[in-house]
């Protein structure tokens, strides 16, 4: 491809030095990496990656001992909930000239963050006591106490709160989805190499919701009114047609548009992986107020019937951005029942 | 004991509830002064993040005041704050806000005794949930955060 064979000559003298790194994540990010493929290599040819904990055998010395600023470029996907993952992003901010946030966990908090709507103690105590299929009597937990009085088994931390990465250090540019496409991250990476830098704080993709390029745009009525929300199994639908149009909740109204549409190529609603638009400060309220307005009727009875067509207004809502909502997630129950 | 004293965040519209609150001034009658109120052109106005961010901010409770169904001054601007009041109450109870820290209610221009029996209910009612403490904003090793 002819931009990374010109990067070739561009960049014959010294590689810039390239980073990678996963905080709170579920690979799926990696997976928009490896996913370029035939250019990852192109691009590996042209770089110096200096840290990939999913491929590369660098550690965390290894970053340590570079200079400030001597890494070009580092790409930082998954939230941050634990405490050495708050020290690789300090670390990684300094020793690079620009932090790039990849995929929507660290843009937003992603689907990890959804874990705000719990203690952090529930959490802990789900994932080693009360699953069926853990067997575990001694119940020692990682990061709590030993039971034999032996002090913190763990020495690392587990925050009360999942946060996006901006919450811990400043972040230059973000590259969204839920993993992001892989011609997103290409394009991410090919503004660094090119030294083709948006403005800080840019969001790669389109700066109009998805609607606008949406393949079943035609069929978005300008007025809708519904008595209520279907699921997709309750209902026979058209595969080519706007799913709104056909009483099924998709969030494209109130989402970043520049996926490609791929979800709803897929036969699935948007779920707003892409997160809000510019200007909007809570995606949830947004795509709540959207929702709410397509109600038909006022009528205590209707409107009952139709707020109960969204059985989980929070998890739909804020599948992605919870950590980054005004309220973070759910309050402090012990706090406010006293 | 400290008393606790509420914040509760009104948005009034201009057309009816922040008339009614300036009636109620003219007439010397008083409300408590817990109320902070923005005016608002109209309660269909009142976007969710409004509520949300007074919470965040520091309210323990907010109203949205409109007027009567069939008087809005935009045909039914009211009506479209009932049905996203409905879905956010809902919303709130996930986040474990209880619903009645949100009020919807209607207050024509002139029913300022109505204002001022529903601002002392709503003060009342805060009151007895206590205080409003969300999930803590910040985080890392420089926090107070509590951590396992
Ligand atoms: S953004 Fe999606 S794909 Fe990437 S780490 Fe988070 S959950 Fe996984
Ligand atoms: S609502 Fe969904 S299906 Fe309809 S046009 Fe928008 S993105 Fe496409």
């Amino acid at each position: 491809m002819s931009d990374l064979s010109q990067l070739k000559t561009l960049s014959r003298g010294k590689k810039p030095k390239i980073a990678l790194c996963w905080c709170s994540s579920c690979g799926g990010c990696e997976e928009s990496v490896f996913d370029l493929a035939e250019e990852l290599v192109d691009i590996m040819a042209v770089t110096d990656i200096v840290f990939w904990p999913a491929a590369l055998d660098a550690k965390y010395q290894d970053v340590a001992a570079l200079a400030d600023g001597e890494i070009t470029a580092t790409l930082v996907n998954g939230a941050i909930r634990m405490e050495h993952q708050e020290e690789m992003a300090r670390l990684l901010r300094r020793k690079s000239q620009w932090l790039i946030a990849h995929g929507a966990c660290a843009h937003l908090g992603g689907v990890v963050g959804l874990a705000n709507f719990h203690g952090s103690a529930d959490l802990l105590n789900r994932a080693y006591q009360e699953i069926p299929t853990v067997h575990h009597p001694a119940g020692i937990c990682p990061f709590g106490e030993a039971p034999d009085g032996a002090g913190q088994v763990g020495k690392r931390g587990f925050y009360e709160t999942v946060l996006p990465l901006n919450r811990m250090v400043a972040v230059d540019f973000y590259i969204p989805g839920c993993p992001p496409p892989p011609e997103l991250v290409k394009e991410g990476l090919m503004m660094v190499l090119e030294q083709r830098l948006p403005p800080a704080g840019t969001i790669l993709g389109k700066r109009q919701a998805l609607c606008q390029s949406c393949p079943r745009r035609g069929s978005l009525p300008e007025t809708l009114r519904l008595k209520e929300f279907s699921r997709m199994h309750q209902v026979t639908w058209d595969a080519a047609a706007c799913f709104l149009a056909q009483g099924i909740i998709c969030l494209g109204p109130a989402t970043r548009g520049g996926c490609q549409a791929r979800c709803l190529q897929g036969n699935m609603p948007c779920r707003g992986c892409f997160g809000p638009l510019d200007l909007v400060r809570d995606q949830g309220a947004k795509s709540l107020s959207f929702l709410a307005s397509l109600a038909d009727s006022a009528d205590p009875e209707d409107l009952q019937r139709f707020a109960d067509s969204i059985p989980d207004p929070g998890g739909l809502f804020y599948q992605f951005s919870l950590a980054a909502s005004l309220l973070k997630g759910k309050a402090d129950d012990q706090k406010n029942n006293h | 004991m400290t008393v606790f004293e509420p914040r509760i965040v009104g948005f009034l519209c201009g057309w009816c509830a922040y008339e009614g609150a300036d009636a109620a001034g003219r007439a010397r009658k008083t409300y408590p002064a817990h109320l902070r109120i923005v005016r608002v052109l109209c309660s269909g106005r009142v976007d969710p993040q409004f509520v949300l961010e007074a919470f965040r901010q520091g309210a323990d409770g907010v109203m949205i005041l409109g007027c009567h169904p069939g008087e809005c001054h935009y045909k039914e601007g009211n009506l479209q704050a009932l049905k996203m009041t409905a879905i956010l109450k809902k919303l709130l109870g996930q986040c474990g806000i209880q619903e009645e820290r949100l009020r919807l209610d209607w207050v024509a221009a002139g029913e300022y005794g109505k204002l001022v029996k529903i601002v002392g209910e709503m003060v009342e009612k805060v009151k007895s949930l206590g205080p409003l403490r969300l999930r803590e904003d910040g985080g890392g090793i420089n926090s107070a955060l509590t951590r396992h």
